[in-house]
């Protein structure tokens, strides 16, 4: 049966409680802080995405220049919060941390960044002065990672900012898209108003490209576009009974639950989860800890396969998910419109696909679950329709962008998911960094202080 | 087992540690404790001049996440009334005769001051007395303690009033105040002073406060020097203890080292450099009296796997490799060698001997992990790289001579061989 309020206020608080807590003092900081070699053109700096500089602002915390440190980390990434809490740092940073190769566990960056940048928006230190205004205006749709790191980076400069987002708050999928335990709305909202709290960025929520105003329209009134509009919902499965009441979107069941609170979400008693993704893996988590006694994630490849972190996946065994391998949906049965079942089919791994990676091929062996609800998360789908109306190139509805960040129409840039397809928020955020100086060029505003990539500047060239 | 048993100028203690005079051994608790705990002996809280002392006392320098790498302390010399003290060291050494207990004097500045103190406490048994030469803090500035280490005709005249009546052996103890240790070591040992114990402390300023502008340790918002210690002092005492080793008076007498032991290994260091017997005060400050464990055993099993049956054995062994800078061959030469299998890439080797070095190792840049190999050629065989990096063996020192003879600077000139190599 799928019901929602399945627990008690204090049930949800616990199992929705930050799963990676802050620090408790400067002391406990500061056993970790010292314990960071400081390495010279560190590798964990280099596997982040948006290349803080890790062994600067950690050292600034060991000196207790807490300032200092959260400067370092924002200048790079100003969602360097948010992504403290919800990067998948053992693929990027500490996953490179030399401490790896002595078999000790890496230096906690993502601990030691939230403990300065939750200082910075807590007291909301003024860490960045906008330049006075220079009289350009940029409009931005979207006020989600990509667009908020592109629009503080272009005020900062001294351009005007104006973002069109089509929900009534800001952060994308950061505020809409990710597990409660990992960052809650709140703080995503806090984190929101800091980035704004530079000036010259204006947000106009509730107003949604293509409905609310076009793109003709922004590229008449401003000097430059930038679309980080994301990607959508999740994509089709394409069997049968998908339409069986009981079937949900992981990003709507996500969403739901973070604008509308815990016990508002309904949940199945026993639910199967369609893919392994992060997403996945969030919606499988939530599910179990909304209440329901069974979930099963079903995932068509194998564990050498998976998209989702080890350690994301742990926290799902640990939460009591099941994950069942090489199985794909087959078909979705019901009873009087409500889902009852679902049938999968047994695969196994055949030829490398385009991704590198042994695609599945269906076996004639099935079988059933038992279940009442059924998320799909397998991936989201780009807006095509939106992206094609515009006639702006694209590949299977992935904006096609220069390297300098534009589009094929003119003064119109883009980036992020809406590019990548979907990857991490710090992807996001970088891409938003790139877009803003991209459009600083094409304004001509000189002096750019965007902090560069370091991935691309200084690797790909030495190397 | 190697015996840690002790004879310094035939005062027996069943290891070679003792208590330096300090708060550790102000008063029978804690030194029972001591000796309960297992500790060769105590040097007693220096007695002497009747003084008060203030609050706070103490200071230290925190480094790297870790407490007390250095300790100073402005605290005088004992303020308990001294028949309290002299009854309290009758009993322990009544109750621990098998530990040494030494006391540290310090009397008013006269014959019949120093005279009266020494009859009172040889009455209770002790079975040395230690000099107080260095306090570097307060008692100073009424002439004591330093200010009489610092002045070798001075130090040498308390001495001689000290031997007048000293009947049992007698350590002086020498201030690290001063630019060397010798002239006033050698004027006390020609006074007839039985042997000499060093460091005191160190005059210093820990630090200052950045939010109230008063240097540490503050005494309703004003400081003093204080004396410093803690394994910060240790290299600076191991060199004082060295010049002792080395001079042909001084080293006529054993020596009780002192300065910053805090583990087994600084231990068999002061000892390689010429002590018979170490003095430990700041490590029982930080981590209370059960050290004595280890500083036991780690020593010992040293010993068993050197050879050595006994602390004579090893005692001053070091010191004849203490040389003049003109004396090193300038033909050894070595250079580093980086072991890639173990090497975590952290790139300290390559920023410290680019910056600040000879640019002797080059950097493959990858990613994320940059590849670091050494530049023979240029390697000047300074130890930096293999001195910064985090994995022990990871950079080794290669010798690669440059010549087999053995060349000196001496040599060198002599010989106008050529200069300006690298």
């Amino acid at each position: 049966m799928i019901t929602n309020n399945r627990l008690s206020a204090e049930q949800y608080t616990l199992n929705f409680a930050d799963i990676h807590p802050p620090f408790e003092s400067h002391d406990s900081a500061l056993v970790e802080a010292s314990r960071c070699l400081f390495c010279y053109d560190a590798p964990c700096m280099k596997s982040c995405p948006t290349s803080i500089n890790i062994p600067k602002f950690i050292k600034q915390i060991s000196t207790e220049n807490i300032k200092g440190s959260a400067k370092t980390i924002l200048s790079s990434n100003i969602f360097g919060a948010g992504c403290g809490k919800v990067c998948p740092v053992e693929k990027l940073c500490e996953g490179a941390c030399v401490y790896n190769f002595l078999e000790e566990p890496p230096i906690p960056i993502a601990k030691l960044q939230r403990y300065s940048t939750e200082k910075a928006i807590e007291d909301k230190w003024k860490l960045f002065e906008r330049k006075q205004s220079n009289g350009k205006k940029v409009a931005i749709v979207g006020a989600g990672p990509a667009g908020l790191s592109c629009a503080h980076s272009l005020s900062r400069e001294g351009v005007d900012v104006t973002i069109y987002e089509k929900e009534n708050k800001g952060g994308g999928l950061m505020t809409f898209g990710i597990a409660a335990y990992k960052v809650t709305p709140e703080f995503c909202e806090d984190e929101v108003e800091y980035i704004l709290s530079i000036g010259g960025i204006e947000v106009k929520y509730n107003q949604e490209l293509g409905k609310d105003v076009t793109l003709e329209e922004l590229t008449q009134q401003y000097d430059a576009v930038y679309l980080g509009i994301g990607v959508g919902l999740t994509r089709n499965l394409g069997i049968k009974g998908e339409e069986l009441e009981g079937v949900v979107d992981a990003i709507d069941f996500i969403y739901n639950l973070r604008d509308k609170g815990y016990s508002y979400v309904p949940v199945g008693d026993k639910v199967a989860v369609i893919g392994l993704g992060m997403t996945a893996i969030d919606a499988a988590t939530q599910a179990k800890r909304l209440g329901a006694s069974e979930v099963t994630i079903v995932y068509r490849r194998t564990h050498a396969e998976m998209p989702c972190t080890q350690h994301e996946m742990d926290i799902a065994l640990l939460d009591g998910c099941k994950i069942k391998w090489l199985s794909a949906p087959k078909k979705i049965h019901g009873h009087k419109g409500k889902v009852t079942s679902l049938e999968c089919s047994v695969m196994e791994l055949g030829e490398p696909d385009a991704s590198g990676r042994r695609s599945p091929v269906e076996t004639k062996e099935t079988f059933t679950l038992d279940v009442d609800m059924v998320i799909k998360a397998t991936g989201q789908t780009p807006f095509t329709k939106l992206v094609e109306e515009n006639e702006l190139e694209n590949k299977s509805g992935k904006l096609v962008i220069t390297q300098d960040g534009r589009t094929n129409v003119a003064k119109v840039f883009a980036g992020g998911d809406a590019v990548n397809g979907g990857k991490e928020v710090v992807d996001a955020v970088q891409a938003g960094k790139d877009g803003a100086k991209g459009i600083l060029e094409f304004l001509g505003v000189v002096d750019v202080a965007v902090e560069p990539a370091y991935n691309k500047s200084v690797v790909s060239d030495a190397t | 087992m190697a015996s840690l048993h002790t004879n310094f100028l035939g005062i027996h203690s069943p290891n070679p540690y003792w208590l330096a005079s300090a708060p550790p051994t102000d008063k029978a608790y804690n030194v029972l404790r001591a000796f309960e705990a297992g500790w060769g002996g105590v040097v007693w809280k220096t007695l002497g001049s009747q003084v008060k002392n203030v609050s706070s006392r103490y200071s230290s320098v925190d480094y790297g996440g870790q407490r007390v790498m250095g300790f100073n302390n402005i605290e005088l010399i004992s303020d308990r009334p001294l028949d309290i003290n002299l009854r309290e060291i009758r009993e322990v050494v009544r109750e621990f005769p098998d530990r040494a207990m030494i006391v540290s004097l310090m009397a008013d500045n006269d014959r019949q001051s120093w005279h009266e103190l020494i009859k009172k406490v040889e009455d209770t048994g002790a079975h040395g007395l230690e000099l107080n030469f260095g306090c570097p803090h307060g008692m100073n500035e009424r002439g004591m303690g330093s200010a009489v280490g610092q002045d070798p005709e001075i130090a040498r005249m308390v001495v001689e009033w000290v031997m007048e009546v000293a009947t049992i052996p007698v350590i002086t103890k020498l201030t690290p105040n001063v630019h060397s240790v010798v002239p006033a070591g050698k004027a006390c040992v020609e006074a007839g002073t039985n042997a000499l114990s060093l460091i005191n402390t160190i005059q210093s300023v820990t630090g200052v406060d950045l939010d109230t502008f008063v240097p540490n340790p503050n005494v309703g918002g004003q400081s003093a020097f204080g004396g410093y210690c803690g394994p910060a002092v240790k290299p600076i005492a191991l060199k004082f203890l060295t010049t002792i080793a080395q001079n042909d008076v001084t080293r006529q007498v054993p020596v009780s080292g002192i300065g910053g032991i805090s583990t087994w290994k600084d231990a068999a260091e002061f000892m390689l450099l010429g002590a018979t017997s170490v003095q430990v005060c700041t490590a029982a400050m930080k981590h209370g009296f059960r050290i004595i464990e280890d500083l036991c055993e780690g020593l010992s099993n040293w010993m068993d796997e050197k050879g050595f049956a006994t602390t004579a054995n090893f005692i001053g062994r070091s010191v004849p490799t203490l040389t003049k800078w003109e004396e090193l061959d300038i033909n050894y030469h070595i250079v580093a060698n980086i072991d890639q299998s173990k090497c975590i890439h952290c790139g300290l080797c390559y920023i410290a001997c680019e910056d600040t070095s000879h640019q002797s190792i080059r950097l493959d840049y990858g990613n994320p992990y940059n590849t670091y190999t050494i530049k023979e050629e240029e390697c000047v065989g300074c130890n930096l790289c293999k001195l910064m990096c985090p994995v022990t063996d990871c950079i080794t020192m290669v010798e690669q001579r440059k010549a087999p003879e053995y060349v000196n600077w001496k040599d060198y000139q002599r010989l106008g061989m050529p200069l300006n190599d690298h």
